[in-house]
């Protein structure tokens, strides 16, 4: 069994990504990203993993490169956060439309403007809609574990879509944790080479990227929709593999102290760890109070995410970024939605929180915990609410 | 660096042209075509083993309605403005599996496809990336000189006066009011191994240039003049013609950039820039005074384009031919 040991998370990825074997990295730096290529870039270059790395003058071109090496039937890889993201955004319908594997870091990072370096999830939240499986790490070990994950889901005949691992920028990324790295022998039992059916090969010629007419493109945006919803089959029995071989077991929804719980927060992300801690010192003064968080994002856990909350009674909602003009927040309006189909749902209380790096401590999830309680108390009519925001 | 197979380089004649058709007919181009033309011929000249890499564009969306599909070898179309990157990853892809061993190692060439709009303007960025990173590519830029796919508009690739969607003849501007920019400079700026002009009307020329193009290691451009008969306002019997003409008036002067030492095909008696325009209505609302600002800009290039030749030749002899060769 490997050994855990302390290491910056950023570089615990970029280890995981040597481990994955992976044949084609194309990456631009941005912050707070940079760890992950740079550390990528000194293995390549030490000849500790046998890959291309292509310095890329853009992230457009980082995810067309990623996509032109996932075409021919390479690994490929990619980074980034933010701008970088937003930037990527044209090239994420096409690669999740091309239905070509590849996995992407992304460590998540506010939104211009005004320009800010620091943790929000309003980058991958700009994203949701592009048709990539979207996975939220809490922590380093899950970043690692994930990373080796998504290569195996994304790879699936069954799946043959991009993945999106997040894990907050700095807070997360920059941290040093105690990460048990897997034996490579291990990862390549679990992660067998890719070998694609379909790939640009000159003894076999395949025409990708054509033009769909009315005629056709909704059946192609169909069987995107039924390949993304029928992933998580695939995620789930990539978990349980994973468990069998590594120890550590994961979930599309996690539950944190739910027995018995009457209100629970809901979160994603590294937030996740600290939601916990005002979990249990509520719990100590008696409250009723539980956690979920969301592992899985896309494809959305319904099921999962039912159950999960079949007893509560408040369901208080934290979202990192902003829908301006609209319902709030992207994760609020999610579980709104999903509620609607139930007459027997539990009160809703969405919180914006943490933009822009806005530090996310255990005394605010307690405020909201007592605040989603009190609006549940008197019904409060209400869409969201900001939390830490100086109106003055 | 120049490939050794290059000394051995055995030109094209009508005898030897190769039988191959990378791209069949059935494609849905416009009468007269001058780009699908030009097309075809590059891809037959390079032939198997390759894979296209395609922008979004008039020849993009020709060739591949799907279900059907004009290409006989292994094509990809991402969107319009990373061709040049699609094809880095492309190259680099399969260059590292075949360094793996997962797929026999084998020379594939890896060809990208734009139109001027593609290159110029939105690509350019990502081009000059793929041809600073030294990538082993060729990048192909098919000229027509506006957004055709689109309808007519204006890119920086359309040659002053031209009237287009976007830069109609108006009572104040006649047409396109800027110089075309000069995208095989910016190509040689780059100092790539290899960078050529060619129009249709020259096929041998066009071939022999795209094939020397993907024998070359390392980046290659190919400028490859492209008439459209139904943005220029010609007719569609006259793609050839006037491919023919734009090199006869020096407008289009054909000319290679080889390690950095240009070699122009000599052209010392040009017929008047008026007779190539006079064929095309886009150029229908010209006056003489236009024509004539135009006529000396056109022999203004031709004289710094010998110049430049003279200057690279020379260049060479007095220091040896590896002062400018770019490290591989």
């Amino acid at each position: 069994m490997a050994q855990r040991r302390g290491m910056e998370v950023s570089i615990a990825v970029s280890e995981a990504v040597k481990l994955a074997n992976v044949d084609v990295i194309s990456a631009y730096p941005i912050t707070p990203q940079t760890h992950i290529v740079e550390h990528l870039s000194e293995l390549v270059a030490d000849g500790e993993l046998k890959a291309a790395f292509i310095p890329v003058e853009s992230e457009h071109s980082a995810l067309s490169a990623a996509v032109g090496a996932a075409a021919v039937g390479a690994r490929a890889y990619t980074a980034t956060s933010s701008q970088g993201l937003a930037l990527m955004h044209e090239i994420m319908f096409i690669a999740s439309g091309l239905r070509l594997p590849m996995v992407m870091t992304v460590v998540n990072r506010a939104l211009s403007t005004p320009i800010n370096i620091w943790n929000d999830l309003s980058d991958i939240m700009a994203e949701r809609d592009t048709g990539w499986v979207q996975l939220f790490a809490i922590n380093g070990q899950e970043a690692v574990d994930l990373t080796l994950q998504a290569f195996k889901i994304a790879e699936d005949s069954r799946v043959l879509l991009p993945v999106v691992v997040n894990l907050d920028g700095f807070i997360l990324s920059h941290v040093i944790e105690p990460v048990e790295m897997p034996d490579q022998e291990q990862v390549d039992r679990f992660l067998p080479v890719f070998n694609p059916a379909l790939r640009l090969d000159p003894d076999h010629p395949v025409s990708l990227g054509a033009f769909g007419s009315p005629d056709v493109y909704m059946e192609v945006k169909k069987q995107l929709e039924e390949a993304l919803i029928g992933s998580q089959k695939v995620i789930t029995e990539v978990w349980k593999d994973f468990g069998i071989l590594f120890g550590r077991s994961y979930k599309p929804v996690e539950s944190y102290r739910t027995k018995g719980a009457e209100t629970l927060l809901l979160t994603m992300g590294s937030i996740t760890e600290t939601a916990m801690m005002a979990v249990d010192a509520l719990r100590e003064k008696g409250q009723k109070v539980g956690l979920i968080h969301l592992r899985l994002w896309r494809p959305f856990p319904f099921k999962e995410f039912f159950q999960a909350i079949r007893e509560a009674k408040v369901l208080a909602v934290v979202d990192r970024a902003l829908t301006p003009g609209g319902m709030g927040g992207p994760v609020g309006l999610e579980i709104k939605s999903a509620l609607f189909e139930k007459t027997d749902r539990p009160y809703v209380a969405a919180f914006i929180a943490g933009l822009g790096g806005r530090d996310l401590t255990q005394e605010i999830f307690t405020e909201m915990v007592e605040k989603a309680n009190r609006y549940a108390r008197k019904k409060k009519e209400m869409r969201y609410e900001m939390i830490g925001v100086r109106e003055k | 660096m120049i490939a050794e197979d290059l000394n051995v380089f055995k030109k094209f004649t009508p005898k030897t042209l190769p039988k191959e058709e990378p791209l069949v007919f059935g494609h849905r181009a416009c009468q007269g075509c001058g780009e699908v033309l030009a097309l075809r011929m590059v891809a037959k000249a390079i032939g198997s083993p390759m894979v296209i890499v395609s922008a979004t564009g008039c020849m993009e969306i020709i060739s591949s309605p799907y279900p059907q599909t004009a290409w006989a070898v292994p094509w990809i179309h991402v969107a319009f403005e990373n061709a040049a990157a699609v094809a880095s990853g492309v190259e680099v892809g399969l260059k590292t599996l075949m360094a793996k061993g997962r797929i026999p190692e084998k020379k594939i060439t890896v060809v990208a496809f734009a139109g001027d709009g593609g290159t110029a303007d939105i690509g350019l960025q990502s081009l000059s990336g793929a041809l600073e990173r030294g990538h082993d590519f060729v990048y192909v830029c098919l000229d027509n000189e506006a957004y055709m796919n689109t309808g007519i508009q204006r890119s920086s690739s359309t040659p002053f006066g031209a009237m287009t969607t976007t830069s109609p003849a108006g009572k104040i501007t006649a047409g396109q009011t800027t110089w075309k920019k000069n995208l095989p400079a910016i190509a040689a700026a780059h100092n790539i191994p290899y960078v050529a002009t060619a129009s249709p009307a020259y096929y041998l020329d066009l071939m022999n240039k795209a094939k020397k193009a993907a024998m070359i290691k390392g980046p290659a451009y190919l400028h490859v003049y492209s008439p459209c008969p139904t943005g220029w306002r010609h007719g569609t019997d006259l793609a050839i013609e006037v491919s023919r003409l734009v090199v006869e008036t020096n407008i289009f002067p054909l000319y290679e950039v080889m390690e950095g030492k240009y070699l122009v095909r000599k052209n010392t008696k040009p017929k008047p820039v008026e007779e190539y325009l006079k064929q095309q209505r886009r150029f229908s609302h010209l006056t003489p005074d236009l024509i004539q600002i135009i006529q000396k800009r056109v022999d203004a290039e031709y004289e710094r384009l010998l110049k430049l030749e003279g200057m690279t030749a020379k260049a060479e002899s007095k220091e040896g031919p590896k002062e400018e060769v770019k490290e591989e």
